[in-house]
């Protein structure tokens, strides 16, 4: 029967399955992070469990480290905050004594943003399980694996059983087809995709992203879309393998060698849906209807293109949908029915697991360069996704025109995604920012964000306010 | 883990959706490598007026008299009665770490997000699907008098009205069990560990680069 890419990649995991579906899956690789691990080692201490398989563990600190100031000879002293510090000196610690098939600690040249680290070394394959405690695991879908975010305590199931106990979710396939107009980019696609589905979308289901446009972009594209997956709800969201994949991981860290290169990719040419699969939801999309994008509000289906206005809860029949808009403009300091290009920004954010890969630093680098940061925008930080990131992007002279424009080169972490280290709004400050969520008080205490491209960043960097990217080109 | 069998507890109600695991428990509390303690932080930006920091002493801190959890006729509630997507966003398990440490057994809604509706079952909280017109129903019922009060009836899957409605839900079986026994899904998988040891092995050979 044929079969989805789900289905293939669910059923060549599962090791056991109860009369209710219930399935142990079997786990490949296994990401850990600071933050939403130390119970998980701790749980496994006190229940005098062993890890089951040392080398499935792929580990980095990202979240807490700061993106300044760093000096190798002080270590893990750099980190002010006494509490990120411990956090961060917890993870080397449990390291040490469980061990790790790689490990990235603060101010490796390989460190980095966990979902940048583990595609960028070859840790993250096609044909794959991948897990980690943190909700956009699902990026590692772009290299047809089945990857998705835990809590703690799956954490704690997987680094003790090599699996985890769960049920198969139902399926949706989104189409993109068509091509891209200039200035649109993967970032655009997922926005529109979350606009046109709901944040709720995909609660339950797995999501295959196909069609000519999807096909068409680039791994860091499709990273950046499978990325935001789980902003639709989704805990995961995948890719087909194709050439662009085994292109990017050919003699990558952890990548397969040799003989073993050529098995492997001979396998990975299996893993799409095949002809006739059937899902239980279908999504379509045309990539000429998609505009840059922007969000107005506090959650990522509240989303125009940068062409709209603020919508006006007024239009809206439904009463507790109503309300929530009403809040989120209030929140956002927003009128309905202003044109979107004509809200002012304060500080703009690049970088985050959605897009501080090189291409989306090329994309920002492109705008910006020969132009200045407008003077009242009070702050623009550059955050690349990794050591090996900030180091190519360095040698194609991206810091110099990011520099050359006023914008902050910065050390690589997840920074002002969330603001657990030091870079975070202060109170009532607009950010447009290249990251994934726009929740209230995600970049600081009562910070508004604004989701939109690297491009569009640089963009409203350069002009002050929200600005269509494609006046530039 | 606590067993879940029989609950007779205090209602309160948040009349929101798509309230996020960001707003449950702010990141700046994520900071923190226990697991418990976590409680007096539990949507920290809603239910105070200052900023909060791991660290302060929240019983000195200036409540939000408009956040409805700091009305006195919900302290003590062990139901909290929400809208859609509860628990959306992060992956944080710290967000039922934090509803459970601020007392609540139980949540009413009309639905999760898959990650924090399969973390409140790990905790012991269970997370109950309800149609939206009962929920509508259940928030002017407990709007309209102080200290209302539900039975959920775990083996018997209903949530019992004081006026005698028995409203039943629908539960995964495995899940049941586990709650009803307050099993440790790592013991219970462990039984397991010869199947699974042989489908890795079989594995190393299939696919060896897995396991470089
Ligand atoms: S960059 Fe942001 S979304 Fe990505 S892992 Fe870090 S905190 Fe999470």
């Amino acid at each position: 029967m044929a079969q989805t890419l789900y289905d293939k990649l669910w059923n060549s995991h599962v090791v056991h399955q109860e009369a209710d579906g219930t399935a142990i899956l079997y786990i490949d690789r296994h990401l850990v992070h600071e933050v939403t691990s130390p119970q998980a080692f701790e749980g496994l201490k006190l229940a005098g469990r062993k890890p089951w398989r040392i080398s499935s563990i792929v580990a980095t600190a990202d979240h807490n480290t700061p993106t300044e100031g760093w000096d190798a000879a002080r270590g893990t002293a750099t980190i002010a905050d006494p509490i990120s510090r411990q956090q961060v000196e917890t993870l080397d610690a449990n390291i040490k004594a469980v061990g790790a098939l790689a490990y990235f600690p603060f101010m490796n040249e390989r460190q980095g943003i966990v979902h940048v680290i583990g595609p960028e070394n070859g840790a993250t394959l096609p044909g794959m399980t991948v897990v980690c405690g943190d909700s956009h695991t699902s990026t590692h879908g772009a290299f047809a694996a089945l990857s998705f975010g835990i809590g703690t305590s799956e954490v704690e199931h997987v680094l003790a059983t090599q699996t985890l106990l769960m049920k198969k979710s139902k399926s949706m396939l989104i189409t993109v087809e068509g091509t891209l107009g200039a200035g649109v980019t993967a970032k655009d696609i997922v926005l529109a995709i979350i606009g046109k589905i709901g944040t709720a979308g995909g609660t339950g289901y797995a999501i295959e992203f196909a069609g000519s446009a999807i096909r068409g972009l680039t791994m860091e594209g499709r990273m950046t879309v499978c990325n935001m997956a789980i902003e639709a709800g989704a805990r995961a969201g995948m890719v087909a393998a194709d050439d662009t994949t085994c292109a990017y991981l050919k003699d990558r860290m952890l990548s397969p060698k040799a003989a073993d290169w050529d098995a492997a990719v001979a396998y990975w040419k299996t893993l799409h849906s095949d002809e006739g699969a059937q899902f239980d939801r279908v999504v379509e999309l045309r990539a000429e209807d998609i505009q840059p994008q922007v969000t107005w509000g506090t959650s990522p289906e509240m989303v125009v293109a940068v062409t709209g206005r603020v919508p006006d809860p007024a239009a809206e029949s439904d009463a507790t949908r109503r309300s929530g808009m009403e809040r989120a403009l209030q929140y956002m300091g927003l009128t309905a029915n202003t044109p979107i290009s004509e809200i002012p920004v304060d500080v703009v954010f690049i970088g985050s697991c959605t897009n501080s890969r090189i291409e989306d630093l090329r994309a920002a680098a492109a705008v910006a360069k020969g132009r200045r940061k407008a003077d009242s925008v009070k702050r623009v930080l550059v955050v690349p996704g990794s050591g090996l990131v900030k180091r190519q992007a360095e040698a194609e002279g991206l810091d110099k025109i990011f520099q050359a424009a006023g914008f902050e080169w910065r050390e690589p972490g997840c920074s002002m995604c969330l603001a657990m280290n030091a870079d975070r709004l202060e109170p009532g400050e607009r950010c447009a920012s290249t990251s994934n969520r726009n929740f209230e008080g995600r970049q600081g205490p009562n910070g508004r964000t604004h989701l939109v491209s690297p491009a569009m960043a640089a963009a409203a960097a350069v002009t002050g306010h929200f600005t269509d990217v494609r006046q530039f080109s | 883990m606590q067993a879940f069998t029989l609950l007779d507890g205090l209602v309160a109600p948040l009349d929101r959706s798509n309230v996020d695991t960001d707003a449950i428990i702010p990141k700046q509390f994520l900071k923190s490598i226990k697991r418990s303690g976590f409680g007096p932080n539990c949507f920290d930006e809603w239910r105070y007026l200052d900023h909060g920091e791991p660290g302060m002493d929240c019983s000195q801190r200036p409540k939000n008299p408009d956040f409805v959890l700091n009305q006195p006729r919900y302290a003590g509630a062990e139901i909290l009665l929400v809208r859609a997507n509860f628990g959306c966003g992060s992956s944080r398990e710290h967000a039922p770490w934090a509803l459970l440490d601020m007392g609540f057994k139980a949540i009413l809604g009309e639905s999760y997000a898959d990650i924090f509706f399969n973390n409140c079952f790990k905790n012991g909280i269970l997370p109950i699907v309800l149609p939206k017109a009962e929920l509508d129903e259940l928030f002017a019922q407990v709007d309209a008098a102080p200290g209302y009060k539900l039975v959920i009836d775990l083996a018997a899957q209903t949530v019992t009205r004081p006026d005698g409605k028995a409203i039943p839900f629908p539960i995964d079986p495995f899940r049941k069990e586990c709650l009803l026994n307050g099993w440790d899904d790592i013991g219970l998988t462990l039984r397991h560990a010869d199947e699974i040891s042989a489908f890795e092995a079989k594995r190393r050979v299939e696919q060896p680069w897995l396991f470089a």
